[in-house]
């Protein structure tokens, strides 16, 4: 995606909201040496991810005040692992709070194109040259074509 | 000739309104259509960016009330399990469809005699037969010819792709011995007039790129409006006007400033959907028809039909289709016609929905806990992701006056215009049937050796098919419209949407409404010299 410069004050969410934001995409997909990916607290995961909240923000920040709440102050503040361990308590909720925030930070990760390439997908979108779809052995279909008719007549 | 007073008007430009555009276009009348919505520009459907999967999820999505485009009006869903899906505009809901094609069976039109339940229909399969003809060639159908579900009918291309997921289901089928065919589908496998093929993009249910779905915008539209019909968009229409004497003689509507227009007319034709009509008839009460028009028999908004689905999915070792591919593939209809060793009347048909990108597969997993937040992540996708396949099973609803669309007393459009309200609830025979899809959904998954199988029902966003609520019959007290879509009670006004449905069958309805609205112009032609009689 496209990087953009987001200059702070410009931003609908305040720096810590954006800390607690960036934190909670990086304990939801941390970066994998493994499997050679970036963590969507990625710079450019993370500059799309704040260029994509606008259309949820309430939801969003409402979501970042939940954790406040449950972090008893600022969740930005806290240790990695008390961060994690109340982003475990809020996943565990079943608040559509959490969908909001696993929508926006999935979204933008997985259409990195470092994430693309590694899934082994083109990082381009699928129109104009669509895909390839192999045709399939028609010859599945002898036994169907052996039954009778399974059509009710009507009066 | 007055040239102010259109001698038809038609109300939506969807599937039903441009199929009846069409057809009467040949009479030379003048025809004016009046949308609501704008013409869909396919530059700007989803599959064009890089961020298709969000963008479906979005500006793209079926629940009006979530995407909120200008086109679109609120509707009051709290008190139905299942939540309305259209699109607004120009091509109507076959923008936003799948594609799938399929007829009505000759026994959907007989639900009270085979299975003494509901209503039989006034018309039959014999009857729309030559309608599902021409509509199949102007819509233009990938298919196989010789499936055994059906009457005889000739496709106009071959059948998309098995691929990976279709091949995979159609062996668990065999193994079964259940029915199972190519899907009968609004994608062109060919090049079919003026239409580029399927190019695999996917994401067909929110807008085809490419050109290779069928919907009305460039299928049915661009001949009737060479043939003189008058489409006018941004237009959205608040009521029907009635004379003294009980015949309808326009439409009010707002234009794209809000300017409040009138529309005369000598015929009034009706092509909302199952949720706008009645919502336009209940808002054109007058002083002669108080209760809403053509509402005599109390049956304007009563009989509310969706389809309820159930979603049943399973996890691959090998990898599939994922993201590739139109979503339409095979069906089964094992389970179609009524059984009575079943605890259910009336089936289900059974469609194979291919495979899914990466943000989806990544929302369901999470959702459903299968994939974690944290390290385990990336694995736990790895596994699934172009390794899921499954269907839906799309199950027969009865009419139950209970479901019903009225007027919402407080919600209204952007236009001031009161809203629908939908009450819904999902009936025992229904849940029954859900029940029996899922488990046999799951027998087909593991026989085509999927490791882990997902079922849901029913589907709470897949309310895609609005039925019933102007329903035909040859009853005045028992039905809105006489059996070729003429209003009981308001001689030259028509209905062609789905409301006129009698029941649903277990199939999607594109196919069939279009052919009925075909059947009511050709109906209105022959009968023009006397056509108020």
């Amino acid at each position: 995606m496209t990087q953009k410069n987001l200059i702070a004050n410009d931003h609908p969410l305040t720096s810590g909201q954006r800390e607690s934001l960036r934190a909670v995409a990086r304990i939801m997909i941390p970066a994998s040496e493994d499997y050679r990916v970036p963590g969507a607290d990625d710079q450019l995961i993370f500059a799309d991810v704040l260029a994509t909240l606008t259309p949820n923000l309430t939801s969003v920040v409402s979501a970042l005040s939940t954790l406040d709440a449950l972090a008893d102050g600022s969740f930005a503040e806290q240790d990695a692992s008390t961060q994690a361990t109340i982003c475990e308590r809020f996943r565990s909720s079943n608040s559509p709070l959490v969908g909001v925030l696993v929508a926006l930070i999935a979204q933008c990760y997985y259409r990195d194109n470092r994430v693309m390439r590694s899934l082994g997908m083109e990082p381009r979108p699928p129109f104009p040259q669509g895909f390839e779809v192999e045709q399939g052995d028609w010859s599945l279909l002898d036994p169907v074509r052996a039954r009778a008719k399974i059509y009710r007549d009507a009066p | 000739m007055n040239q102010d007073v259109a001698d038809v008007l038609i109300i939506g430009a969807g599937a039903s309104g441009a199929a009846a555009a069409w057809s009467l276009a040949d009479t030379r009348m003048r025809i004016v259509c009046l949308e609501q919505g704008g013409w869909p520009n396919p530059a700007n459907y989803p599959t064009t960016g890089r961020d298709f999967e969000a963008r479906a999820l979005g500006e793209f999505g079926f629940n009006p009330n979530r995407r909120r485009n200008a086109g679109d009006y609120p509707i009051n869903e709290d008190n139905s399990p299942i939540k309305i899906a259209n699109y607004n505009g120009v091509g109507g809901g076959t923008v936003l469809y799948a594609g799938h094609f399929p007829r009505f069976h000759p026994s959907d039109f007989r639900v009270r005699s085979l299975d003494g339940v509901a209503e039989d229909w006034p018309i039959d399969y014999g009857m729309l037969a030559p309608y599902y003809a021409a509509n199949d060639r102007m819509m233009g159908i990938s298919g196989l010819a010789g499936d055994p579900a059906y009457p005889p009918k000739q496709p106009s291309m071959p059948p998309l792709p098995l691929g990976k997921s279709g091949a995979r289901l159609a062996r668990a089928f065999n193994t079964l011995g259940w029915h199972w065919w190519p899907s009968d589908s609004a994608v062109a496998s060919t090049d079919y007039a003026g239409r580029a093929k399927c190019i695999n993009l996917g994401h067909c249910l929110h807008g085809c790129a490419q050109g290779a779905k069928a919907s009305t915008d460039i299928t049915y539209w661009p001949h009737a409006i060479r043939a003189g019909v008058e489409l006018r968009t941004q237009c959205r229409v608040r009521e029907i006007t009635s004379s003294d004497a009980g015949m309808a003689t326009g439409a009010i509507y707002y234009d794209a400033a809000g300017v409040e227009r009138f529309q005369a007319a000598e015929v009034v034709m009706l092509a909302c959907n199952g949720i706008g009509t009645p919502r336009i008839l209940l808002n054109s009460a007058s002083k002669r028809f108080p209760n809403g028009l053509a509402n005599s028999s109390g049956l304007v908004g009563k009989n509310l039909m969706f389809h309820p689905y159930a979603a049943i999915s399973g996890t691959f070792d090998e990898e599939l289709d994922g993201y590739a591919g139109p979503s339409n593939c095979i069906w089964s209809q094992e389970f179609y016609e009524t059984d009575p060793t079943r605890d259910f009347v009336r089936g289900y048909t059974f469609e194979i929905t291919r495979g899914r990108g990466p943000l989806v597969t990544a929302l369901g997993g999470m959702a459903a806990n299968q994939i974690p937040w944290g390290a385990g992540h990336h694995a736990a996708f790895r596994e699934r992701f172009n390794r899921i396949t499954g269907m839906v099973a799309i199950c027969e609803d009865l009419p139950e006056a209970h479901n019903s669309v009225t007027l919402d007393p407080a919600l209204k459009d952007s236009n001031g215009i009161p809203a629908p309200r939908i009450d819904y609830t999902l009936s025992a025979n229904s849940r029954r049937m859900l029940d029996h899809a899922m488990a046999r959904g799951v027998e087909v998954l593991k026989a085509a050796g999927a490791r882990e199988v997902a079922t849901h029902a029913p589907i709470e966003f897949g309310g895609w098919h609005l039925m019933g609520t102007a329903r035909m019959g040859t009853d005045p007290a028992r039905s809105v419209v006489n059996e070729w879509g003429r209003s009981h009670d308001v001689k030259n006004l028509f209905i062609v949407d789905g409301s006129v449905f009698v029941t649903s069958a277990g199939v999607n309805p594109t196919s069939t409404i279009q052919a009925l609205a075909l059947y009511v112009a050709d109906n209105i032609k022959r009968r023009i010299a006397n056509l108020f009689d």
